[in-house]
């Protein structure tokens, strides 16, 4: 096999095994909006670090941090729908992303890979970046995993009990911009709720407790992973897409084992 | 100062939405005792209950917690996620210490809220009724100081109900704890209760249940047949939905329970 898709390869499940538990808290706490807010977030992220010139990773986690803290500020004040809220936020990030990468970078220059992603291109620093911010959050995440699940129960519930809501959703919320930074090297900010989403989606059927869900999220992801290489590779069609896809596949098959 | 106080809200004044939802709202509950909140849907029972929690901040008043105070809750409409996988011996564990949470024990108290078969449920497959105990069972393995109930008998049928309400005696009776009934529902709760608290935005009136029932502020609040009824206390189930039907008689939808504690337009509140 070349070496670039051993690289994707290994990029692409360190990516799914922390995207997938993640995403099933999204799944569970109806957060498919913020994560696509997040993703839009991290193109002007994206052209920030670049400006900058620091690391266009750091760039992404300080936007999406800053979004997660300004849409729980907005959030409070309840003068606007969730919905609407992050729809604003989304879009107004995602148009402010192409215009500032448009500006820094020329016309263009390298958009639709941000768009996309294009995981065939990972390099060896990059996979050390994943698995390296990958084990951050999956320690986080172990760490978090009893006060996420008492929240995603019953959030007010939890309060009563003693869990500390507040400071385990900020968590959450910074753990979701970190994995959405990663994920963008794989499918591009467009599709990164897809990774985060579908694979959980897919999981659900054949899970009987929260964390075979989140295990088995983090299987379908990297099932879906391999899979959409396979499939970009013989139809010679763009990676992030075919892998998505892929995982759109196991969701559909996970629909047709449910039916009882 | 008195050790057996468990919580105390006085002169409590929610606005929720630029709206007074509450104004001059107050409850204690001692320990051994079970006060229950009753009013109108939209009196705002929830939000004091809730206020109590520390859930709602109150915009004016105090509240008071004994410090280290274990409350178990049990919300109102919790509805289980479809997409959360989770059999009922797992829900019992969420968030009660794990000293307290071995299996034995938990099946246990599931059997002492009368639902020892469904402990390896889905917990979206249970009955609302069956969810009701399962809630209950939940809290008492907390081993709480308080018991805050909103609505416990919602999603019941009418033999349950009363099943349930003596089940809340019985608790009470063995464990000495302290317990907030959150309801509308008359009949039931008045028989089950040591101090009944009439709400609707502020307190009309308080005190045993025979005396509150003779007060012409509830008579006001609930219509006179329903409070005549009350005065020589009789007990007629199928009394319930007539009841609820004269409560707010500008609102049919009263009766099916499913809005229980919409906040009410100042029209509506004006009968008390």
């Amino acid at each position: 096999m070349d070496d670039f898709l051993v690289r994707a390869l290994i990029a692409g499940f360190g990516v799914a095994i922390v995207a997938g538990p993640l995403g099933v808290f999204v799944v569970w706490r109806r957060m498919a909006y913020f994560g696509d807010a997040l993703a839009h977030g991290a193109l002007l992220g994206v052209a920030l670090g670049v400006a900058l010139g620091v690391s266009s990773d750091f760039g992404v986690i300080a936007v999406c941090a800053a979004i997660a803290l300004l849409l729980s500020v907005l959030q409070r004040s309840g003068r606007l729908a969730d919905d609407t809220l992050l729809g604003v936020l989304s879009h107004g990030a995602l148009a402010l992303g192409v215009i500032a990468l448009a500006m820094s970078q020329g016309q263009n220059a390298g958009l639709l890979v941000y768009l996309l992603g294009d995981i065939l291109a990972v390099t060896a620093r990059d996979i050390a970046w994943i698995y390296g911010a990958g084990l951050v959050v999956a320690t986080a995440l172990y760490l978090l995993w009893r006060h996420l699940l008492a929240i995603a129960v019953h959030e007010e519930l939890a309060a009563v009990e003693g869990t500390p809501v507040a400071a385990v959703r900020l968590s959450f919320m910074l753990l979701l911009a970190a994995v959405v930074a990663l994920s963008m090297k794989v499918v591009g900010v467009l599709l990164v709720t897809a990774l985060l989403i579908i694979p959980a989606a897919a999981a659900r059927a054949f899970a009987r407790s929260p964390e075979q869900m989140a295990m088995l999220a983090a299987a379908a992801g990297c099932a879906s992973i391999a899979l959409g290489l396979w499939g970009s590779f013989v139809f010679d069609a763009p990676s992030g897409p075919s892998i998505v896809v892929a995982a759109l596949t196991l969701f559909a098959a996970s629909l047709l084992f449910s039916r009882r | 100062m008195d050790d057996s106080l468990l919580v105390e809200a006085v002169d409590i004044g929610v606005a929720l939405g630029g709206r007074d939802v509450l104004s001059n709202a107050a409850l204690r509950v001692r320990a051994g005792e079970i006060v229950t909140l009753i009013g109108p849907n939209g009196a705002g029972k929830t939000t004091l209950a809730r206020t109590v929690l520390g859930l709602v901040r109150a915009d004016k008043g105090t509240v008071f917690r004994r410090p280290n105070l274990t409350v178990g809750y049990a919300p109102q409409n919790l509805k289980p996620n479809p997409f959360l996988p989770m059999t009922v011996e797992r829900f019992l564990a969420v968030s009660v210490p794990r000293s307290g949470a071995g299996l034995e024990r938990r099946a246990h108290a599931l059997d002492d809220v009368g639902a020892g078969h469904i402990l390896h449920n889905q917990l979206t497959d249970i009955s609302g009724g069956e969810l009701q105990r399962v809630m209950l069972a939940r809290a008492l393995l907390r081993e709480p100081d308080l018991l805050v109930l909103d609505e416990p008998a919602q999603g019941v049928d009418v033999g349950g109900q009363a099943d349930l309400y003596r089940l809340i005696g019985r608790i009470r009776e063995m464990r000495g704890c302290g317990i907030l009934l959150v309801s509308h529902d008359l009949h039931l709760v008045m028989a089950a209760t040591d101090h009944v608290i009439c709400l609707n935005r502020h307190v009309c009136c308080a005190g045993h249940p025979r005396s509150v029932a003779r007060d012409p502020a509830f008579a006001a609040l609930f219509g006179a047949r329903v409070a005549a009824d009350f005065a020589v206390y009789q007990h007629h189930h199928d009394h319930v939905h007539d009841a609820d039907g004269a409560v707010v008689p500008t609102d049919g939808k009263i009766a099916d329970g499913k809005i229980a504690d919409r906040e009410i337009t100042d029209d509506e509140a004006d009968h008390g």
